[in-house]
């Protein structure tokens, strides 16, 4: 029998789908997913054909209307989707970025080995559940008044190292130098900044983790020593957050005003949720200006997160953090839109680049890989569902040509969560995981526990929801589509990391 | 009892399908399905309540800001609602007093984040009683 697909999907190659532009009237570019045959299946079950189409509607979108292999069903943009719209005369889409802004992945090296660490990781998950605020509803060690908030929005990770935050060699490492210029405190509401103010320095909840990982694959080896990666065995921290409340509040607010917009520019979309304006219109410099201020709330927020991991560690190992090699590889957001410049038809031209949990891959020699990487490309960090494993890519030259220099960002959902809730129980993965090796702290079962020994709920298990929609068995394999992307050359493996423990909320 | 609201499958999110007798119910039954997704809405009391008034272009528009506003209220304050009172809804402008209580975390058990109501499968629907549906972000 042949696949549903066939007839719909151009076949260009293993890696690689062409949506043509006759899939849907309306569009003005054709699609491109990345991915191999087997993961077409769940692809084809989830509607992304239609959301990867509907992309290719906005005003000015320019090469494809771009899917990486960790595409799944979002709101409007697919989640794993990249689009690029001509600053000249295209748009921009809050919905492109997304709810939570400047969503990213930090990685830390260590010179500890898992021999050293295994002993204590008991204590250090401990350790760190108790600095890292995390969980719904969770308040920051940080007070700022809404004027020293403006400055974090301004100055994003250095406002943190101005502050006693971390190390000056973590911005260099960090994407934009951890600060996005443009960024204007007066176009955020104060219903922005009242969300925001609480939750600065706060892991927050849902897919959100930070994990002790233990280096497991080298695929490139010099590559590796480039990030500091010696050996397998080597003892790596990684952290997933993004903007709080903040980024969904900005998100929220211009999701509004330029729904409003799309009507006076006279734009007409297949989904309400792509409600854009023109790049170069006021409405779209407002939220650019918006955005870059919660992309710069999120880069203080892994700072700050970053000086208590290192505290953490340097209390349970009685060791300083220079004895300790704790220093930052590299950090990346995967819900953003920048500026940049590609060729298009042989002429230079100025793109916003919207990467919704896609991540930037640029290559070797470009001027805006730090120069401790020139030689090898930006560091790519991809995190697995919570649990499996993490990758570490680099950024090529095949995805300047092809993809705006994006990659893949993660796993990628196959199951909803309400699915993966009720054939799971959060207890049954904690206990999982613990099988495996893996030790797991989770505020949804520390504060479930408390109740149910009170009596106020019955049976804790039942409720750790949270945790159980985080279940492995909800994610596509990390693995899968992180050979994808190395197979198509948009992005190079260098290695794989495991977890040995989380922290989650 | 007539259903009230329930849950409709999305592969990231979660997506709410609420009915009522009137367009008030079906509205207030949507954000009562909200809250349901936070927390077990039984252990909340109405201690305090907070007044919302809300103008947007279409009754579409009116429902996602009604649940963005609820979500804001509840990130800013931490106030869980449990009873929404609806005084009016036409096709423009909304007004309601919603009850409930600040969170406590030695009896509230908060389950998912919610982080804003989405225009991506709206529906506001008349023709067969009262009818709404949205998707969220979590």
């Amino acid at each position: 029998m042949p696949a549903p697909w066939q007839g719909i999907l151009k076949k260009i190659d293993d890696y690689r789908w062409e949506i043509p532009t006759s899939y849907k009237v309306g569009m003005s570019v054709s699609g491109l997913i990345y991915a191999s045959e087997a993961m077409l299946a769940h692809i084809w079950q989830d509607q992304v054909f239609q959301q990867v189409a509907n992309v290719a509607f906005l005003p000015g979108i320019v090469g494809h209307s771009l899917a990486m292999p960790d595409i799944h069903w979002g709101y409007g943009f697919p989640i794993g989707g990249v689009a690029a719209t001509r600053v000249k005369d295209g748009v921009i889409s809050p919905g492109g970025v997304g709810f939570d802004i400047n969503c990213g992945v930090r990685l830390l090296r260590t010179n500890l080995t898992e021999d050293e660490v295994r002993p204590k990781i008991r204590q250090l998950v401990d350790e760190l559940f108790v600095n890292i605020p995390s969980g719904l509803g969770s308040e920051g060690k940080i007070r700022v008044s809404e004027k020293e908030l403006n400055e974090v929005l301004i100055k994003g990770s250095r406002w943190a190292l101005e502050k006693g935050y971390g190390e000056a060699e973590d911005i260099i490492v960090t994407e934009e130098s951890g600060c996005l210029k443009g960024a204007n405190p007066d176009k955020v509401s104060s219903k922005a900044k009242k969300r925001g103010i609480p939750q600065l320095g706060t892991l927050g909840s849902g897919n959100h983790f930070l994990e002790v990982e233990v280096v497991d694959e080298i695929y490139d080896r010099d590559a590796a020593k480039a990030m500091g990666i010696k050996d397998i065995g080597q003892v790596l921290i990684l952290i997933h957050t993004g903007s709080r409340g903040f980024g969904h509040e900005v998100c929220t607010d211009y999701v509004r005003l330029l729904g409003e917009a799309v009507k006076r520019y006279g734009i007409s979309l297949p989904d309400r949720q792509l409600a854009c304006a023109p790049v170069s219109s006021p409405e779209g410099q407002d939220y650019l200006q918006a955005m870059a201020c919660a992309a710069n709330y999120a880069w203080t927020n892994r700072q700050c997160i970053t000086h208590w991991v290192r505290e953490s560690l340097v209390k349970v190992f009685s060791k300083s953090q220079r004895a300790l090699g704790l220093e930052q590889i590299y950090d990346v957001c995967h819900n953003i839109a920048k500026i940049e410049e590609y060729p298009i038809n042989g002429k230079k031209q100025r793109l916003c680049v919207h990467r919704k949990g896609a991540t930037r891959a640029f290559p070797a020699g470009h001027p805006d890989v730090p120069d401790v990487y020139k030689d090898i490309g930006q560091p790519v960090l991809i995190p697995g569902d919570m649990g499996r494993c993490s990758y570490i890519a680099l950024g090529t030259e095949t995805a300047m040509k092809e993809t705006f220099g994006s990659t893949c960002h993660g796993a990628g959902r196959v199951q909803s969560r309400a699915a993966a809730k009720r054939g799971l129980r959060g207890a049954d993965v904690a206990r999982a995981l613990e099988q495996r090796g893996i030790i797991i702290k989770a505020e949804s079962i520390v504060s479930a526990k408390a109740l149910a020994a009170r009596g106020i709920i019955s049976k804790a298990e039942d409720m750790m929801g949270s945790l159980a929609e985080e279940a492995s068995e909800a994610y596509k394999d990390v693995t899968e589509v992180v050979n994808v992307t190395d197979k198509a050359g948009i992005s190079h493996k260098v290695a794989k990391a495991v977890p040995i423990g989380v922290i989650k909320g | 009892m007539e259903k009230e609201f329930e849950i409709v499958d999305h592969t990231a999110d979660v997506g709410i399908r609420a009915y009522g007798t009137s367009m008030n119910q079906a509205f207030a039954n949507a954000a009562k399905a909200l809250f349901s997704l936070i927390t077990e809405l039984d252990n909340v009391d109405e201690v305090v309540y907070r007044d919302i008034e809300l103008v947007a272009p279409d009754q579409e528009s009116l429902l996602v800001e009604w649940l963005n506003e609820l979500i804001y209220i509840f990130d800013a304050e931490n106030i869980i609602f449990k009873r929404f009172n609806i005084t009016q809804l036409n096709n423009t402008r909304l007004k309601a007093r919603s009850y409930g209580e600040k969170v406590d975390s030695s009896k509230h058990k908060l389950k998912i984040g919610v982080k804003a109501a989405t225009y991506h499968m709206l529906k506001v629907d008349k023709t067969n009683g009262c009818q709404v549906q949205v998707l969220f972000d979590i």
